[in-house]
């Protein structure tokens, strides 16, 4: 989409596509002969694996949505309809749901990756941006899909969190009660707020791919950053996009395909809780509480702070900071591979986002190291909210203190001159010529 | 390199995992932990056993359906493939005459289309399984208050599934010494609830479960068996949680069947893509 094009329309429907509307031009430039480094290591196929979850949801999506029947009273027995009656319904219905999950996996990866190898410094601020956003939408819209099946943790997890916007109520009163009516469509989570959930749920997934649009965009500009960090500096560096990425990227899919189709196939209901299989019932709070998996971390954090309405900050200020991460980490270092310090910080806080969604699936009072014993033979000691707020700790500290400070006082080690140095000095031959390296079709 | 990174997160979460595992979380509400029923649908080949579905088929028909529904559930579902009567005879479920002669005997309440009065009817395999009762309020007002839930997906919503919808049917013990069970109650070491309140023994030895309202059930022949099965309250509830696993989900052979068949295709085309993507490379140093 950018840069000097390559492409040289072949025949005559081309030239004439090309003059008018040079739509292959774009596809060529971007998918065929898009420059990239050569040394990318798996974890820059969860792009890939993204793109792949988004398509399988839209396509499973409106498949089930051609079934569902968002009406509260309707809902759940649609849901189940769907699993007995329809053609494949079951199968439709457990990628979707799956999907979900997986979707979420690998956005996790995919974002690990990114703080690790420092892809959101310049000049990848807005490529970072877009993905920041693209993750608030998701998280939007697994929250409403979730809502969907109308069963008692699709019922509850919009009451607690549709509750939180009433934690404006502290600020100015009465605001947040206007705000969580509104939300609603009534007076409580009834069938307005079904339907209102459907209809975005609908709409946010096709947002997103747009949104994806433009952060692709907002990759070929700069290209992409590599493991070492180093900028491409030469033809050398890179290799054409297609076959060496395409093939690349397509194992790495269908290897998480393996993964995924173990969890449709043979462990459907192993990510999802038991109670959602009971019909929403407005009279009757469950025991527990407990959102999706991919939510835990910030559900801790929520729990972590005892007044409501800083809990709500501290849960959504976790995700607003991932917005400023570029403007916060001042090394000049991209890749963390030549940051020895920075990897200790880092990995403690990949234990600390770990534990933390171990903490909110925790009840907030039960026992993490206990001490004593109670009357009833209990245990008591740290519970789990006091515990977690440990990590809530340092997750804000690797944010706000570890990335502003250590990039001006680390040591780090030094930073090969070029992508092909460090490759060269394994002992292998680079060609001389890497983007127009012809892949190998013999042998 | 990430990948030391991810080896020493790994190691940490591990670390801290076992500090959590020896702390020892506790929940408040003490319960027993099902029993293993080692059902012949579990696994990633598990089928189900058919006589034991048609039983489990019998002890629902002939014990629960007094008082619960399973309202997902249509007779000609028995006749469907994977079902508890199906027979390859007859691909059509609706055609199916296990399914035909079952639901024959049983009437449903309908609306007579030429004077419009609710009359009862034979069900055919069309209907819904019939309901105990026509609405919540008379369901609880005959149960002590309590409200028999609808068991079509019963063994997905609960945890435990199969295994712990057997271990409640078979596990009504008398009440410990020390235990009061308030009256049109019954106690139940799978059932979760906090007993604390009613026990006079000493306060860490409260007994693990509930109180359910649901009496016990399934007295040994309780239900005779076609097939000559000794009708022990082990096997009724065996055979019940069985049929009430199928009813919960009866596509899940087809789907564990469907899912062989593309780990297989999805195996053989990573080896593949591996294959090409290591030649493709192979001349590029990275
Ligand atoms: C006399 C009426 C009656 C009969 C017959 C009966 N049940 Fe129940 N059952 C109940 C009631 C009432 C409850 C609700 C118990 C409660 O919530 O305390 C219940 C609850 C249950 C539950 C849910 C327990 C839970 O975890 O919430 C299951 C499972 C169950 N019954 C299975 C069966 C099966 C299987 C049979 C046939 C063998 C059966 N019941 C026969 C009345 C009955
Ligand atoms: C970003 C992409 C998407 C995500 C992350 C997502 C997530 C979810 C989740 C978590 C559920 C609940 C599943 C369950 O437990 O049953 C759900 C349900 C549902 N979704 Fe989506 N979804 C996406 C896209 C779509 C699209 C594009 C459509 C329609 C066009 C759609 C239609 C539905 C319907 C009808 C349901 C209810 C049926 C069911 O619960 O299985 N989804 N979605």
């Amino acid at each position: 989409m950018s840069g000097h094009s390559n492409y040289e329309p072949k025949t005559g429907i081309e030239r004439w596509l090309d003059a008018r509307l040079p739509i292959i031009r774009m596809a060529y430039d971007s998918a065929i002969d898009y420059p990239t480094p050569k040394n990318l290591n798996y974890w820059w196929t969860f792009g890939g694996i993204l793109a792949v979850c988004l398509v399988v949801q839209i396509v499973t999506g409106v498949v089930l949505a051609m079934h569902y029947v968002p009406n509260s009273d309707l809902a759940f027995n649609s849901v189940e309809s769907i699993m007995r009656d329809v053609n494949y319904g079951w199968m439709l219905r457990y990628i979707h749901a799956n999907g979900a999950s997986m979707f979420f996996l690998a956005v996790y990866v995919h974002m690990a990756r990114g703080l690790y190898y420092g892809s959101y410094k310049a000049p990848r601020e807005v490529l970072w941006l877009l993905g920041c956003v693209i993750y608030l939408l998701m998280m939007a819209t697994a929250f409403m899909g979730y809502v969907l099946p109308w069963g008692q943790m699709s019922y509850y997890g919009a009451v607690v969190i549709t509750n939180l916007f009433s934690a404006l109520d502290n600020v100015i009163p009465g605001v947040g009660t206007a705000v969580t009516t509104w939300l609603w469509g009534g007076f409580a989570v009834d069938n307005a707020t079904l339907n209102r959930f459907f209809s975005l749920h609908y709409l946010l997934p096709f947002m997103i791919a747009g949104v994806v649009g433009l952060h692709i965009w907002a990759l070929h500009v700069p290209g992409n950053n590599n493991p070492t960090g180093v900028s491409v500096k030469s033809k050398a560096d890179t290799v054409p996009f297609h076959p060496y990425y395409t093939v690349k990227d397509g194992f790495a899919i269908l290897a998480f395909m393996i993964l995924f189709a173990w969890f449709v196939f043979f462990e459907p209901n192993a990510l999802a809780h038991a109670e959602n299989y009971v019909p929403a019932n407005p009279l009757q709070t469950p025991a527990h509480i407990v959102p999706e998996w991919y939510f835990l971390p910030f559900y801790a954090m929520l729990r972590s702070v005892p007044n409501k309405l800083f809990g709500v900050i501290a849960m959504f200020g976790a995700i607003a900071l991932l917005f400023v991460v570029p403007w916060l980490d001042t090394s000049k270092v991209r890749s963390m591979r030549y940051r020895p310090a920075a990897r200790i910080f880092f990995a403690i806080f990949v234990v600390s986002v770990l534990v933390l969604g171990w903490c909110g699936g925790k009840e907030p009072d039960d026992v993490v190291i206990a001490i004593g014993r109670d009357a009833a033979g209990d245990p008591t000691g740290l519970s789990v909210t006091v515990f977690s707020r440990f990590f809530v700790l340092y997750y804000y500290g690797y944010f706000l203190l570890v990335l502003p400070i250590l990039g001006l006082r680390e040591k780090v080690l030094p930073v090969p001159d070029t992508i092909s140095t460090p490759v060269l000095s394994h002992g292998g031959s680079a060609l001389p010529t890497g983007a127009t390296a012809e892949a190998s079709k013999k042998g | 390199m990430l990948r030391n990174a991810l080896k020493s997160a790994l190691l940490g979460a591990g670390v801290a995992g076992l500090l959590l595992a020896a702390g020892g979380a506790s929940a408040k509400t003490k319960v027993e932990e099902p029993r293993n029923g080692h059902f012949s649908f579990e696994g990633p080949f598990g089928k189900f056993d058919q006589a034991a579905l048609q039983r489990g088929y019998k002890v629902y028909a002939e014990v629960c359906s007094s008082c619960h529904a399973m309202n997902l559930l249509f007779y000609r579902n028995l006749g469907q493939p994977g079902g508890p009567f199906f027979d390859p005879k007859h691909p059509n479920p609706n055609d199916s005459p296990y399914a035909k002669a079952i639901s024959a005997d049983i009437k449903v309440p309908d609306i007579d289309p030429d004077t419009g009065d609710t009359i009862q009817r034979p069900a055919t395999p069309a209907d819904h399984f019939r309901a105990p009762f026509p609405n919540e309020a008379a369901a609880r007002a005959t149960n002590g208050g309590a409200y028999p839930p609808d068991l079509s997906v019963i063994a997905k919503a609960r945890e435990g599934g199969a295994n712990y919808i057997f271990s409640l049917l078979s596990g009504y013990a008398p009440p410990p010494k020390g235990l009061t069970v308030p009256a049109g109650k019954y106690y139940n070491p799978y059932f979760p609830g906090d007993l604390g309140s009613f026990w006079t023994g000493p306060k860490d030895q409260v007994p693990k479960g509930g109180f359910i309202s649901m009496p016990f059930q399934l007295t040994p022949g309780r239900v005779t068996f076609d097939d000559g099965t000794k009708s022990t309250t082990e096997q009724q509830a065996h055979d019940v949680a069985t049929f009430l696993a199928w009813a919960s989900e009866p596509k899940q052979e087809e789907r564990k069947q469907t899912g062989l068949a593309v780990m297989i295709y999805l195996f053989i085309f990573t080896g593949l893509a591996y294959g090409s993507y290591r030649r493709i490379w192979r001349n590029v140093a990275h």
